[in-house]
């Protein structure tokens, strides 16, 4: 079993590529998720009911969707409707469009927990449309629904692994390969979690921190 | 092939999913509780060691649990067919978090209540039997269904070591006809229907309990 081990530590390179290329589409998907997710929020508060249901179902069906399923309907529809993507492409549109769902709803829920003051308040300053959710509301909705977005965070580096299906070189596609050269699938698979621990552990760290920052600025 | 074909391969997936699902909760919700006990306990090293492992089953990805529950345990000795390994895969995944289900309501019970038991002098195990869980249940029904709604969506992930689940009985159609669409978005459907549905029954027990006991 230790040799095992110096087998698998062995192949590094492999083991290391896969651990880079999950952080780095997890963050890219983060980032662009959270950009999307700020402007999906305002349809689900919307004054139309038209476009606020439209947008709440939308976000509920993909919130009650497995990750697997949603993958492979951009991975295998879009390219019979004529679409032609990269895997990479596929996997990123993918983790961010269901990332996207679990923000707004993480957002839109922070803003009914705003105290109707504040709105009232920037109104009574001048502030109305664009301006007012930009300067006074996002920033602290952001602010209170930090802790719970961090904790999102953690489920879209779990998910981030069903990508290995569609053949991206991520942590666990590394890892499944390298079991399968040498034959080394308890040790190799092992080290794979120990590393998603790493990264968990870093995000939940982050957390923690936005968690005292949430309560120094009056959010439960 | 026709589409009543399809449609007997979408409801035997769908069985399998929730088969598998429902057997994995089961497991561990027996195991999260024991996990729990034994935190709460603050049992010498048993404590911390568990402690570890549900920091690490938590950080771990279903798939990366299906590989190595099928492919890697056989080499320690423990081989199981596909589907066992899949329900192994969802117990161990969920009983890390049932385990902080159980914990947060054993710690929020009322201490006054196990001292008084102790007092009129019943053992400890009688205390938990009789006086603790008939109470810890009901605070911890509402999360443990809502568990199973996240059981039923990571579930697809014991499509990669083999089980002919919804998610792979779709892959299966889509490689034997080249026809993605009907098929995906049927088994996508299907996941929809079934998740909304459990959302709905946690909210039934939550009100059911709170109707029949007063406050959670």
């Amino acid at each position: 079993m230790i040799a095992n081990f110096g087998v698998v530590l062995g192949e590094w390179r492999a083991l290391s590529t896969g651990f880079v290329n999950t952080i780095w589409i997890c963050a890219l998907a983060g980032v662009l998720s959270l950009l999307l997710a700020v402007f999906v929020s305002m349809l689900l508060v919307s004054p139309q009911g038209a476009v606020r249901r439209t947008a709440q179902g939308a976000v509920d069906v993909l919130r009650a969707l497995p990750f697997l399923v949603l993958l492979f309907i951009v991975y295998y529809c879009l390219p019979a409707i004529g679409l032609r993507l990269s895997a990479w492409t596929c996997g990123l549109a993918g983790l961010v469009v269901y990332n996207t769902a679990y923000f707004a709803e993480i957002l839109r829920g922070a803003w009914a927990h705003l105290p109707r003051e504040q709105e009232e308040a920037g109104r009574a300053f001048g502030y109305s449309g664009l301006g007012l959710y930009r300067r006074i509301i996002l920033p602290q909705i952001l602010i209170a629904a930090g802790p719970v977005l961090g904790n999102q965070m953690i489920t879209l580096v779990k998910n981030s692994a069903f990508l290995m299906v569609i053949t991206i070189p991520d942590l666990t596609f590394m890892a499944n390969q390298v079991q399968a050269i040498y034959f080394v699938p308890f040790e190799s698979l092992l080290v794979a979690v120990a590393l998603y621990w790493v990264i968990c552990s870093g995000i939940e760290w982050v957390v923690r921190a936005m968690d005292r920052v949430a309560l120094v600025r009056g959010h439960e | 092939m026709a589409w009543h074909s399809l449609l007997s391969e979408l409801a035997k997936g769908t069985l399998t999913t929730l088969t598998v699902s429902i057997a994995g909760i089961a497991v561990g919700m027996v195991v999260g509780l024991a996990l729990a006990l034994v935190r709460v306990g603050r049992v010498p090293i048993a404590a911390p060691a568990i402690t570890a492992y549900i920091s690490v089953v938590r950080a771990t990805p279903m798939v990366t649990l299906a590989l190595l529950v099928y492919f890697g345990l056989p080499s320690v000795g423990l081989g199981m067919s596909p589907l066992v390994a899949a329900i192994a895969t969802i117990a161990i995944n969920t009983s890390v978090f049932q385990a902080e289900i159980w914990r947060a309501s054993l710690l929020d019970f009322p201490r006054g209540q196990t001292d008084a038991a102790r007092a009129a002098g019943m053992t400890r195990a009688v205390v938990f039997r009789r006086i603790v869980f008939p109470q810890v249940w009901r605070a911890s029904l509402p999360p443990l269904v809502n568990e199973l709604s996240l059981v039923v969506k990571g579930s697809p992930a014991v499509a990669v070591i083999g089980v002919v689940d919804l998610t792979r009985v779709a892959v299966r159609w889509t490689t034997q006809t080249y026809e993605p669409i009907t098929p995906f978005l049927s088994a996508g459907a299907i996941y929809v229907v079934c998740v909304m549905c459990l959302l709905r029954l946690q909210r039934y027990t939550e009100r059911r309990i709170v109707e029949r006991y007063g406050i959670l």
